[in-house]
């Protein structure tokens, strides 16, 4: 006869205001096999605890059930609470009434029963439960960062300082990501490159850094600790060591095409080198643009390089690494402009997007600092930047602040002015957000300057008059219609998650939100975890957010993923398949159905479970025609029972 | 099934932790309401569900069997999602041969961040349910 304990919480009034935990408690002491019940106002407290920890000692409680909010809330703080007085953590089970009672409905009666039914069905499961020990294995040495955007590389820089070894995987052939096309960074005017490339120089030549750009992980198996990828290297075509940047072959290749690193405003030759800074410090060969490299190939750029820095012959490579832990920082992309038709996004010349302004103010960007019109090269005298271009426009767009445009779009004006002091520089907006350290006081002193006229309201359509545009818009503060001839128009693009990134969420087994971005494990207390133990995520892959944000995530994903490398072992979740051997027959459905190839049927003729290798997903157990083979705490009687309880029948 | 405004049906929903019953989570910290016929128990994989634990819950009174799973390709453990799937689909047209209304089961696949789409997928099933009338497995059993 089992001993269990129930505890019901009343979360202060969340659960007690639809579901009186009084009767909960009461109904549940008669129930059979529960020796204790009580109702507390948060079991989850401090005292809340020592209630459940007293209650195992006195009444030598051997399962425990604690009504209140999801498992996935404090499932893991209840046992820990009940595994210091000796209960097996695994003889703890939570009945959500919380998520899934209480705030779903509201007649007073109707949910108590339903908790109380709950209740029972989570009693039911413990009864079945036993005793389990999680299995210890051991683990990889090395950690996976898939990204070299800021996030990434701050993250592969401190898993490197604390020893551990690092690969560093960027689809691009260099590192640096958007920060690298940056201007200046608000609100401290800082030059972008200046504070960026040293980091890029400190991965690079870190000794416990390896670098891999042009390439992509395309697989992933296997779990927390032990987990194998394989990744896929893109031929650049050109000796890494050997290339000394003298852009012979760049001088000679006839191939041109929109050049990525200005946004579209510049153009670059096939064999080109990202960037001035760019790490690796090497000239790439892009076969997409390129006429052919083999088996006819125009050589141009071979017979140039005197120092023999370029190979036609260098094919794509597999590489197979193991790892022990992933951080996942993939970034953003800008939102596609040509989706704003009203603004001519990506038809008309002269709108340009934020990043295209970045580039075209940069004192080394294809205008080198001088502003040109995009459509005549005739200098800019006057600009409107619209904010919140794709951004909060549920329905038509996307529904959320990309948060740092606001900031930017300052800075932008200023950087205008700054350059070009007798232009006429417009913002339209909504509202002006700037939240992070300083960034009111650095917009508000743009704004209150008066130099920089900011004009409330959206803009409704931009019309390209061949010489000007014409911005039609609205001031809603004073009530007045507007219509403004400017040389160039700036959007202030969403962001949204870098292209590949759902595919990438699908690849690592992690989940996106209704917006693409990668989801978070708990949005406000594990903010850089996944639900894939492992995996972590960071920067503006996760959702838009402004560099230290990057920076702070790429730490705190770091430390998240030191914390598994440091660990002398690492424990797996005991609740995987067992085979019963009397009922097995050793037909082997249960290993043809598995997706780990954790099951093998032994010259004995019966089915054998690696433990390390079973993720306790029960494929198995619900394909095996004998009931031979279950998930160990999730029996199929313990189910058969749950399932009476949670219908109020008789088992 | 002509006394349907007093009859109230009872469903059992099996809902893979990983999507579908995160969005159910979702639902409620969202404050969604729905109705309260059903009853949810958490699996790790709609894979695990077996055509016992579905036949067990007809015999033990459930009106409806709500299955919520991951989208497909977006199982956590590569397909469990469409192997569950496959068996659900056999094991419907058995229960035609039965008589037992194959509608009664359902299979839904919604994300974790879908909270809306479980609130609307469950007081759909709970109306469709409703309109079938109560399941005479019982009875006939």
């Amino acid at each position: 006869m089992s001993r269990i304990g129930v505890f019901v919480c009343h979360c202060g009034m969340n659960i007690e205001e639809t579901v009186d935990t009084r009767l909960v408690a009461k109904t549940l002491k008669e129930y059979p096999g529960v020796v204790h019940a009580e109702d507390y106002d948060y079991m989850c407290s401090e005292i809340g605890q020592q209630k459940i920890r007293d209650a195992i000692k006195e009444h030598n409680l051997d399962g425990v059930v604690v009504a209140s909010c999801t498992p996935n809330m404090h499932q893991e703080t209840f046992r820990n609470a009940a595994e210091e007085v000796g209960l097996n953590r695994y003889r703890l089970e939570v009945a959500n009434i919380r998520e899934q009672v209480s705030w779903v409905h509201s007649d007073r009666q109707v949910a108590t029963e339903k908790a109380i039914r709950m209740a029972r069905a989570a009693v039911e499961k413990v009864r079945g439960d036993d005793d389990l020990e999680p299995i210890d294995v051991g683990h990889e040495t090395k950690c996976l960062v898939v990204g070299g955007g800021i996030a990434g590389i701050q993250a592969a820089v401190d898993v490197a300082n604390s020893g551990h070894k690092v690969l560093l995987v960027e689809k691009d052939p260099s590192i640096g990501g958007h920060m690298a096309q940056l201007s200046v960074t608000f609100p401290t005017l800082d030059c972008a490159q200046c504070i960026l490339t040293p980091r890029m120089v400190e991965a690079s030549r870190h000794p416990n850094i390896e670098l891999l750009t042009y390439s992509e992980v395309v697989s992933v198996s296997g779990f927390m600790g032990n987990y194998e990828v394989t990744i896929r290297k893109k031929p650049t075509y050109v000796d890494t060591d050997k290339c000394n940047l003298c852009n012979k072959c760049s001088e000679v290749c006839p191939v041109s095409v929109k050049e990525e690193f200005n946004e579209g405003l510049s153009e670059r030759k096939a064999i080109y080198l990202p960037f001035e800074q760019a790490i690796p410090s090497s000239y790439v060969l892009d076969e997409d643009a390129c006429l052919g490299v083999k088996p006819i190939r125009c050589g141009l750029c071979q017979d140039v390089c005197d120092v023999g820095a370029i190979d036609y012959d260098m094919a794509p490579e597999t590489i197979t690494e193991k790892v022990a832990t992933i951080i996942i920082a993939t970034g953003y992309d800008l939102y596609d402009p040509s989706h704003l038709t009203e603004y001519g996004g990506g038809k008309y010349p002269d709108v340009v997007t934020s990043l295209q302004f970045e580039r075209m103010v940069h004192p080394s960007g294809p205008m080198k600092g001088q502003l040109r019109r995009p459509s005549d090269g005739r200098p800019v005298k006057s600009v409107a930047f619209v904010h919140c271009a794709g951004s909060r426009d549920p329905g038509r767009h996307k529904p959320y602040c990309s948060r740092i445009c606001c900031t930017y779009t300052a800075k932008q004006a200023l950087l205008f002015k700054k350059g070009v002091p007798d232009g006429v520089a417009n913002v339209f907006y909504i509202d002006v957000r700037t939240d992070g350290k300083g960034y009111e006081e650095f917009a508000q002193g743009i704004i209150s300057g008066k130099r920089i006229r900011y004009i409330r309201g959206k803009v409704a359509k931009v019309v390209d008059e061949g010489d000007h545009l014409t911005v039609w818009g609205a001031d809603t503060l004073s009530g007045k219609r507007m219509e403004i001839d400017v040389d160039l128009v700036v959007l202030a693009m969403a962001m949204v998650p870098s292209e590949g990134t759902a595919e990438l969420a699908k690849t690592f087994h992690i989940n996106v939100d209704e917006n693409g971005f990668l989801k978070e494990a708990h949005p406000k207390l594990r903010p850089v975890e996944t639900t894939t133990a492992g995996v972590f995520i960071a920067g503006t892959a996760q959702g838009p957010k402004d560099i230290p944000d990057s920076v702070a995530q790429g730490s705190a994903a770091a430390s998240k993923a030191i914390a598994i490398l440091s660990s002398d072992e690492l424990s797996h979740s005991p609740e995987v398949a067992a085979v019963n051997e009397e009922l097995c027959s050793g037909c082997g459905i249960c290993a043809s159905v598995c997706p780990y190839d954790a099951i093998s049927v032994e010259r004995s003729g019966i089915a054998v479970v690696n433990e390390i290798l079973c993720s306790g997903c029960g494929v198995c157990a619900a394909a095996c025609p004998a009931g031979a083979i279950e998930v160990k705490n999730e029996r199929h009687e313990q189910v058969e029972s749950m399932i009476a309880a949670a219908l109020g029948s008789a088992k | 099934m002509n006394d349907n405004n007093s009859f109230e049906p009872k469903i059992i929903a099996f809902l893979c932790k990983w999507t579908t019953y995160a969005a159910a989570d979702l639902c409620g910290v969202s404050r969604m309401t729905y109705p309260p016929n059903i009853s949810i128990i958490k699996v790790n994989c709609t894979g695990e569900v077996s055509a016992d634990m579905i036949l067990s819950a007809f015999a033990k009174g459930a009106d409806g069997i709500l299955i919520g799973g991951c989208r497909p390709g977006h199982c956590r453990y590569e397909d469990g999602n469409l192997k569950g799937a496959n068996r659900v689909y056999l094991l419907k047209r058995a229960l035609k041969e039965f008589g037992v209304n194959p509608e009664r089961i359902r299979e839904v696949g919604i994300a974790g961040a879908q909270g809306l789409i479980f609130q609307r997928a469950v007081n759909k099933f709970t109306a469709d349910i409703r309109a079938l009338g109560p399941s005479k497995v019982m009875s006939n059993a």
